[in-house]
């Protein structure tokens, strides 16, 4: 079963640590994605930008609003994903341990989630997976 | 043949959890198993009176509840026209069935265990990790975990629902976890039993034969727990915990349904073949060399259950195994359970003084208990100053 593993965590923190910090946490990282790769499980993953870049877009009285930010503040942001494909949620478990979620690790969480898979996926057709990047990875 | 209703009833208290749990990890599900259960415990209701109850009425209930679960995932099949994963895992993880006989092999003794993991999850909140354990090992219908519990009936059910679907949908697996996490997992399985146990015991509302049959059931899962993993000693602490407690009952109320104290008691009242089981296992427990808070709780409730009389009590053990438990999980409720071994053991004024010191961080203001030792302290005060002025 596919899982998205989705790393909170909290980027005032993040903003204050030392460049050893930031490279456990690399090499955190790379470590996951060498093991789950050599496992073919690993579908996906990558670092976000912080929540300063995010853009939120909303329907409001029937138009599209844009506006800056993400949509609460919240304490802890969204920095990242995994998905992983694992064999239940007890393995899933493991690999979200082994996520750093943050420079010096005791802040941020995992979370997992089940993906919830469509009955039949629809196939990208070749211009919009040129464009949106879908399948580079 | 007489009606065999009852004999149903009483295999179906007594061995549901098992056949139920052998069902799951046929059909991978545990609805289907609770509906092919059910199917197969009307069908008894229907047969037995005119041929007979079988020699293992569970495995004939097993036998036929796994045929209809075959028959229902080819029906599937046949309907939808392609490979049902269903039947493929039932193939692949069962035996064929023999349906004539009696003897299914029921030679996964660990199915129970499998089914206590799974129902008592860390994924899963702590309310369905209880509510899930009684509904599938304990055998009790939901009105009846409802009653037990005073919540209504339909957020019981409610609650099942979630909780059953998240098994599904989040793959919690059906397994014993490996042994290095073990220890983390057990944990939970033994706080849902003992909160089933306590649930039972110590809440005085609800339905009284509902809340014995908590009581009885938390301890009959405690001895699967010993049975399936007896070397781990909080295991046999938690069941030595159980009983202890468990062989006051008939003493610990009296005729006007108030609560008698542990030095008010009738001690001939207790049951004293639980005693006497309870304190073996505490000892085969703390032999095992680690140690933890159920034996340690176990072995206070067995130095109470040693003493013949209240006057009798070994209050300086009692002192000594509560400070070894307030080392290891410490809390403010036995914080002043230590204050008042101290107390009966040390000196009155000493126990105060800890209990007053305790008090003051306002923990405990809403405790009824510490201001019930309290008050039991000042007054066993009042008597000895009384006793030097006479």
């Amino acid at each position: 079963m596919r899982y998205m593993f989705l790393i909170y965590t909290t980027e005032t923190e993040m903003a204050k640590s030392s460049p050893e910090e930031m490279q456990k946490v690399q090499a955190g990282h790379l470590s996951v994605m060498a093991d789950t790769s050599r496992k073919g499980i690993l579908q996906g993953c990558d670092p976000l930008q912080s929540t300063a870049t995010a853009t939120t877009v909303r329907w409001r009285n029937g138009k599209a609003m844009t506006t800056d930010g993400p949509f609460a503040e919240t304490k802890e942001q969204l920095a990242g994903y995994y998905i992983l494909d694992c064999k239940d949620l007890d393995e899933a478990v493991q690999w979200a341990a082994r996520i750093p979620t943050a420079c010096g690790g005791d802040y941020g969480c995992v979370e997992i989630r089940p993906i919830r898979e469509m009955s039949a996926r629809p196939s990208f057709p070749e211009t919009v997976r040129d464009h949106a990047g879908v399948g580079n990875g | 043949m007489a009606d065999p209703g009852p004999i149903v009833e009483s295999i179906f208290r007594r061995e549901s959890g098992r056949i139920i749990a052998t069902l799951i990890r046929l059909a991978g599900s545990i609805d289907l198993a609770e509906e092919a259960m059910q199917e197969a415990f009307a069908s008894a209701l229907a047969s037995w009176p005119e041929k007979g109850t079988p020699d293992n009425p569970a495995a004939w209930i097993t036998t036929v509840a796994h045929n209809k679960l075959i028959d229902r995932a080819r029906r599937e099949r046949m309907q939808q026209e392609k490979q049902d994963c269903l039947l493929y895992e039932m193939e692949k993880r069962g035996s064929p069935p023999n349906a004539s006989s009696n003897h299914i092999a029921m030679t996964y003794p660990d199915d129970r265990l499998r089914l206590m993991f799974t129902c008592c999850h860390p994924a899963l909140n702590p309310e369905a990790q209880v509510a899930l354990t009684l509904r599938t090992l304990g055998g009790l219908t939901t009105p009846e975990i409802a009653r037990a519990f005073l919540v209504p009936e339909v957020t019981l059910a409610q609650r099942l629902v979630r909780a059953k679907r998240k098994i599904k949908d989040a793959q919690i697996p059906y397994e014993v976890p490996p042994r290095h996490l073990l220890a983390e997992r057990l944990g939970p399985v033994q706080s849902v039993i003992y909160l089933v146990f306590n649930e039972g015991y110590i809440a005085t509302a609800g339905d009284n034969l509902i809340r014995r049959d908590l009581c009885a059931e938390a301890i009959r899962l405690g001895r699967t727990l010993c049975e399936l993993l007896p070397h781990e000693p909080e295991n046999l602490g938690l069941l030595a915990l159980m009983l202890l407690h468990d062989s006051r009952r008939n003493a610990r109320i009296n005729q006007q349904a108030e609560l008698i104290t542990l030095e008010e008691q009738d001690r001939s009242l207790w049951d004293q073949e639980r005693i006497n089981e309870g304190i073996g296992l505490v000892e085969k427990a703390l032999r095992l060399k680690q140690i933890g808070p159920y034996q340690l709780q176990a072995a206070i409730a067995a130095v109470h259950a040693e003493a013949h009389s209240a006057a009798e009590t070994d209050w300086r053990q009692i002192e000594a195994l509560y400070r070894k438990l307030l080392l290891i999980s410490p809390s403010s409720v036995v914080a002043l359970n230590h204050a008042v071994a101290i107390a009966m053991s040390e000196g009155l004024e000493e126990g105060l003084t800890r209990i007053e010191q305790i008090g003051a961080a306002g923990e405990l203001d809403e405790y009824y208990l510490f201001h019930a030792a309290r008050a039991d302290l000042l007054r066993r005060l009042a008597g000895v100053y009384c006793e030097i002025l006479d």
